[in-house]
This record gives C-alpha cells, structure tokens and sequence, in this order.
C-alpha cells in the first residue's frame, strides 16, 4: 500500500481534515479567551480604567444588562474583529516598553489614547455601540425630552453615537472639553 | 503493624500537634465560659442593633421646564437626575450641558453670569473655582412628602 494509492489518499484527507478542526478551533478558543473582560484587567494598566467603569451605568444599572470591555473595544464581525486584533498587537508592544505603565504616565496619554478609540469609533459610526443601542428600536417618547430632541437631530443629520457620548465609560481626559466637538444642529432661518 | 509503624515514625510530630491542640481547646472553653456580662455599654441594654431609620426608596424627580423658585435668588433645584454626572478635579459633568461653549447645542440653561467672577470682582473666562462644585447649592428633588409639615409660600 503506497502512500499514493487510494487509500493512502484518504488516509491523508481524512488527518487533514481532523488537524484543520483542531487547530482551527485552537485558534477561536485562543481567539475568545483574549476577548474575555478578565484578559482585558490582567495587564495591571488597565485596573484603572477598569475602576473608572465599574461606576458607570455600563456595568451597574437598574436592568442587569452589562457591556464588558470587549463589547464596546472590540467589533462582533469576525474580519473586523481579526483587523482589530492584529492593531493590538501595538497595544502589546507598548504593553513590553512600559508606556502607560504607571497613573501618571497613562495620565499624559490619556487624550491621545481616548482621542484614537473615539477617532475608531467615528469611523465606523459608532457600530460596537449599536450592536445593543439602536434607533429603530429606541422609543423617543420614553426619553426625557432634552434627550429625544438631541436624538431626533442625530437621525435627521446623520450624527452618530461618540459624537456626543464622550466620556460615559472612563472618565474625560482632565482639560478636554466635549463641547467643542459636539454636534449642533444648524440654525433654521425663519422664512 | 504498618500502623505502629507509622506511629512510631511521626510520634514527635504528632505529640506536638495533641499538645497544640489540646491547648486551643482549653482556651476556646475557658473564653466560653466567661459570662456574657464582662462586657456592659453605658448605654445599657439600649444598645442599637443595626439601622435605627429605615432609608425610604425615592426616585429623583424630572421636572419639565425646571422647578419654580421658593424665594429670590434661591439656587435653582435641578430638575433632573444627575448620577451619571460626576465632578471632579479635573472634569465637571454638569458643565457638559451648562457650560457657556455647550448651553444652546445641549438647550439647557446657562451656568448663570455671578458664576463667572472671582472673589476679587474680576471677571473669568470659566467658571469661578468658588463655584465649581454644582452640586452644593443645587440640588434634585426626589418623590418624597415633606418631611415636617409647613405652611410656607413662595415668595413672589
């Protein structure tokens, strides 16, 4: 029986196929442990931030409902999800150099590094948040009635989420004001 | 025999664990047959167990258009609920919507203009650091009765 004759082929086809189902799922379950809140707060240089959202309604509120890191950080999609995680692997680099890995030394990036997850966010109109948050399923005449306003302006002029919620799950970088980013709606001419 | 053994191997290690443990439980009686009564509070048997008012659960009120004012220049209440917003040293949440930069975008009334002027009478750019904190002279309201009851009018 040679390795080519046609049981041998099989014989190949067949470990084949059982290597790619253990390797490929090596790779998920690899792949959704990085993907879990207690991977994210392993790294001491992220406690902080961690602290700074267990105080936000993103963690504790009325209904129980909970995003965790990964949720907001990292995209549901599977290939922007391994877009996303082949970035971090800056993340990692800067994680060996020691660049955020003190309070004060996070404290001076803390604009920069806020200022790129929002620049993420804007890019992709906000689409982590809308995996739970969504217009058509939002009931305006729930809201309070500043809030339905603002929403009504965000749907007719296109705005999306981060354009306004800044700052809702760690807190704004010191000096930052939201302000001069948030959008307003233009001024109608009486005609 | 292998249990002789075995005993005769760890009787020094085992002859000081009878000797600590027979200690402890001599002590654990002697501290439970001290009476109760070596322990007495000045205030007697009056001693408080546990909360002593039960804390009502109230819901902070939203008050379209904002609450009346009881007298003149009687800090404004905050006619919404303000848990979401923090101040700290380095951010105030309230100044996201009531700042001068964000009021008309956010259509929320304005950090008023005695706000904006330090003790010394000069006038600032931002708001006074004497008036940073929101928070100590306005206040929500929550679904409560009052708690004494008064007769009090709004002074016009």
């Amino acid at each position: 029986m040679g390795l080519f004759s046609k049981q041998g082929t099989f014989k190949i086809l067949f470990f084949g196929f059982v290597l790619g189902i253990i390797f490929w799922g090596g790779f998920n379950t690899a792949l959704e442990m990085t993907n879990k809140e207690s991977f994210c707060i392993s790294c001491h240089e992220m406690q902080n931030n961690y602290e700074e959202y267990t105080s936000t309604i993103h963690y504790s509120n009325r209904t129980g409902v909970k995003a965790t890191c990964p949720d907001c950080h990292v995209p549901k999609e599977w290939i922007h999800k391994i877009i996303r995680k082949i970035k971090a692997s800056n993340e990692v680099y800067h994680k060996l150099m020691g660049t955020i890995d003190t309070q004060e030394k996070f404290e001076a990036h803390r604009l920069e590094l806020a200022k790129d997850e929002w620049a993420r966010m804007l890019s992709t109109d906000s689409r982590e948040c809308r995996n739970c948050h969504n217009f058509d399923s939002m009931d305006l005449d729930k809201q309070e009635a500043r809030s339905a306003n603002r929403h009504e302006q965000a749907i007719e002029y296109g705005w999306t989420c981060i354009q306004c919620h800044k700052g809702i799950a760690h807190e704004l970088p010191g000096g930052y004001d939201p302000a001069d980013d948030t959008p307003s709606a233009p001024e109608k001419s009486d005609s | 025999m292998l249990n002789t053994k075995k005993t005769m191997t760890f009787t020094h290690k085992s002859l000081t664990r009878k000797v600590i443990s027979l200690t402890l439980l001599a002590l654990t009686a002697v501290m439970f047959s001290l009476p109760a009564m070596s322990v007495e509070s000045l205030r007697g048997d009056d001693a408080p167990n546990g909360p002593s008012v039960k804390v009502g659960k109230y819901r902070v009120k939203s008050e379209e258009g904002g609450y009346e004012r009881n007298f003149k220049k009687q800090p404004p209440l905050i006619p919404h609920k303000v848990d979401k917003y923090r101040i700290t040293l380095k951010n105030n949440g309230c100044l996201k919507c009531h700042s001068e930069k964000a009021y008309k975008k956010e259509d929320a009334p304005k950090v008023g203009d005695s706000h904006y002027i330090a003790r010394d009478g000069k006038k600032l750019e931002h708001v006074s650091r004497r008036r940073y904190f929101c928070v100590q002279c306005h206040i929500p309201q929550v679904d409560s009765d009052p708690l004494v009851e008064n007769t009090y009018e709004n002074e016009e």
